[in-house]
């Protein structure tokens, strides 16, 4: 198993070389540069040759890219253009946590109520309980964190005043760098943007879980471990439960994918200062730095989290060997 | 289902010594799902809404008219009156009172929203139909070459696919959309940048969000299009095919593609909600398609800053989102669990 994880950790090196060469390449590729207008007003020319020296702009392509290339591998990621009093790692110092806290709240949101779920309906195949179950697992799949988002604020921020409706609840500094002090405050601000990109995905693992557990139970293993008595809860959590888990950790990998993309919208729609709204809000921008950073940080989370549902998938299937 | 019912059925006289074909029996499967069938005419109706639009839509979806904004669903104003004054009612006719009534409320330039919802719907499902057209063409073209050919080949069109899959391809379509924008707004030297740009702006910005979301979703289908082959390249029907001297193209058009074309075109039409959120997402933050071109995502971003005091410009467009997709989900699961012959009976 280390020998694979290894292995996938050096297969990343080239993708990930080649897709900061081809964020790198894309943004410089835009029409107009980070300096050609000042307020309302085009930039005199002698101030933005200067200044695009002062940023090493004027080089050739390949030789900035490489300079960039090493300043990452030794942790710089930067300059920002347009607030130089910042770079691109305080931008990331402070948004990748509030981005981190957000998906991993809503992994698991859609992980908790989920299996329950999905175990629930399983058991009570085709009954009442069972329909609702499905039912409200595909309308939850069809109300995207666009539409949930507005929804809840409405709901929940504009009528009820029960949550705050905008920004997040915690400040750095944060605990090992990205866990927050878990105070109510921070739960309250939390509540509403986890579940709105979190109950997509509980939806999603309710059905895997529940077409999962329905395959497992019909098996002769079940019947033998309930022929020689066991109790059915014994039977369901020790015996049926990891095996029908196998094809929920499939949606793992495109779960990741998903709390990155509902990022994308939630940090908009809720305010969160996180990396997906600094990317939306800097696309206008020609912030070559910061958007071919963020890219590769996105690139390196997608890269592990792959990862890790590989591994997940090994522990719950010993058949599947990867040497 | 109990068995006498299953035994009366099998020996439906009019059944008796015909065949039936598995499309036929996956035919039958889809029409006793009530769901998908329901789900399936709920599209249908959308589609024929969208195409007939001007009929459906009582206003224009562009014209403006700052008298009348932000009125709430079921409100009217008459335009010949002053603002406010004189009210009119849902119930009267627009042409005799010269009125306008808003089914669902105006957004805050005036315009109509019923009209710009139902103007919306077919930017969703042009979306849908060509993102699933050009997803399911590349997929099902580089999978069958790839699986085909196999050895190197495969082996080095499935490291691209890979490469494709392990980067994040969200932020970088948004890029791309940001350039084509760009390049777009400045205008090209090139003749065929100019024309393609042209097109673009034709279609209301609409095709170069075609572009962004065909080359991300042909991943998934290549994969899926190689592993069909795979399973099929050395079946009894294609050696027989080789024994008798086919060609390679009679294999794979002849032979082939009619076994991959099916759990593809499913694949496509669960994939389908996906390519409506993804417009939707990018309309949302502002790219994608040209104002005032109305799609329901861009609505929801203009609506949005108002959510306190006009909820409505927001949850209209955000409810057509959600049945729509519930829809085609409900579609979608009905025709996999159809064509699907490793599910069936097992209910």
């Amino acid at each position: 198993m280390t020998k694979f994880i290894i292995r996938r950790l050096l297969m990343a090196i080239p993708v990930i070389f080649l897709m900061i060469l081809a964020t790198f390449v894309l943004v410089h590729a835009m029409p107009g540069g980070p300096f050609d207008a000042i307020g309302q007003r085009a930039m005199p020319e002698h101030i933005r040759n200067l200044l695009e020296r002062r940023y090493g702009l004027d080089k050739p392509l390949y030789e900035q890219f490489f300079t960039y290339l090493f300043n990452v591998i030794k942790g710089d990621f930067g300059p920002l253009f347009r607030q130089p009093s910042q770079t691109v790692n305080d931008i990331i110092a402070q948004t990748f946590p509030v981005s981190i806290q957000l998906g991993l709240m809503a992994v698991t949101v859609a992980f908790a109520l989920g299996i329950p779920l999905g175990i629930i309906a399983a058991l009570n195949h085709n009954t009442a309980v069972d329909y609702v179950t499905t039912f409200l697992a595909v309308l939850s799949v069809s109300v995207p964190a666009l539409v949930l988002g507005p929804v809840l604020i409405y709901t929940f921020g504009v009528n009820l005043k029960w949550l705050p409706i905008a920004f997040w609840g915690a400040d750095p500094p944060f605990i090992w760098g990205f866990l927050p002090k878990p105070t109510l405050e921070f739960f309250r601000h939390a509540a509403m943007p986890v579940f709105s990109i979190g109950t997509g995905g509980a939806a999603g693992i309710a059905r895997l879980t529940r077409a999962g557990l329905l395959d497992v139970l019909s098996s002769d293993y079940i019947r033998t471990a309930r022929a020689k008595g066991l109790k059915e809860r014994i039977v369901i959590v020790v015996h049926a439960l990891k095996n029908s888990l196998i094809p929920v950790a499939t949606i793992i990998g495109p779960l990741l994918a998903g709390a990155v993309t509902g990022s994308f919208i939630t940090e908009q729609i809720f305010a969160l200062n996180g990396m997906g709204r600094r990317f939306v809000n800097s696309i206008g921008a020609r912030e070559y730095f910061l958007q071919t950073s963020l890219v590769l940080i996105y690139g390196i989370l997608l890269i592990l989290g792959n990862l890790f549902v590989d591994i997940l998938y090994a522990w719950l299937d010993p058949r599947i060997r990867y040497d | 289902m109990t068995a006498e019912k299953q035994i009366q059925e099998l020996t439906n006289e009019k059944e008796i010594g015909k065949g039936r074909s598995p499309m036929q029996d996956a035919l039958r499967e889809f029409r006793r799902n009530k769901i998908a069938v329901g789900g399936m005419i709920f599209v249908g109706i959308v589609i024929f809404i969208a195409i007939a639009a001007p009929i459906f839509a009582p206003y224009s979806f562009e014209t403006q008219n700052l008298r009348n904004n932000r009125a709430k669903p079921m409100e009217g104003y008459d335009v010949m009156v002053t603002y406010a004054e004189e009210k009119c009612h849902w119930y009267d006719t627009p042409m005799e009172w010269g009125c306008t009534v808003f089914i669902a409320g105006s957004d805050a330039l005036g315009r109509d929203l019923w009209s710009r919802i139902i103007y919306g719907a077919r930017i969703s499902l042009a979306v849908a139909l060509v993102a699933a057209t050009v997803s399911l063409i590349i997929g099902l073209i580089y999978g069958t070459i790839s699986g085909f050919a196999g050895g190197k080949v495969d082996n080095f069109m499935m490291r691209i696919v890979d490469f494709l899959y392990a980067i994040p391809l969200l932020p970088i379509i948004i890029l791309m959309t940001v350039y084509f924008d760009a390049v777009g707004r400045q205008g090209s030297d090139s003749a065929l940048m100019t024309a393609v740009l042209d097109i673009n702006r034709q279609m209301g910005g609409l095709f170069f969000l075609f572009i962004a979301i065909g080359a991300l979703n042909w991943i998934g289908m290549a994969r899926l299009a190689r592993g069909q082959v795979l399973s099929y390249k050395n079946k009894e029907f294609v050696e027989a095919a080789q024994a008798i001297g086919a060609s390679r193209g009679h294999i794979i058009f002849k032979h082939l593609i009619p076994n991959v074309l099916g759990p593809l075109l499913i694949a496509e039409s669960m994939a389908i909600p996906g390519y409506i959120f993804l417009e939707a997402a990018l309309s949302f933050i502002g790219l994608g398609v040209d104002p005032p071109t109305p799609s329901w995502g861009a609505m929801i971003n203009e609506g949005y800053s108002g959510i306190r005091s006009n909820a409505h410009l927001v949850l209209f467009p955000g409810i057509a989102l959600s049945i729509l997709t519930l829809a085609f989900n409900f579609m979608g699961d009905g025709l996999r669990d159809a064509f699907d012959t490793r599910l069936r009976g097992r209910k």
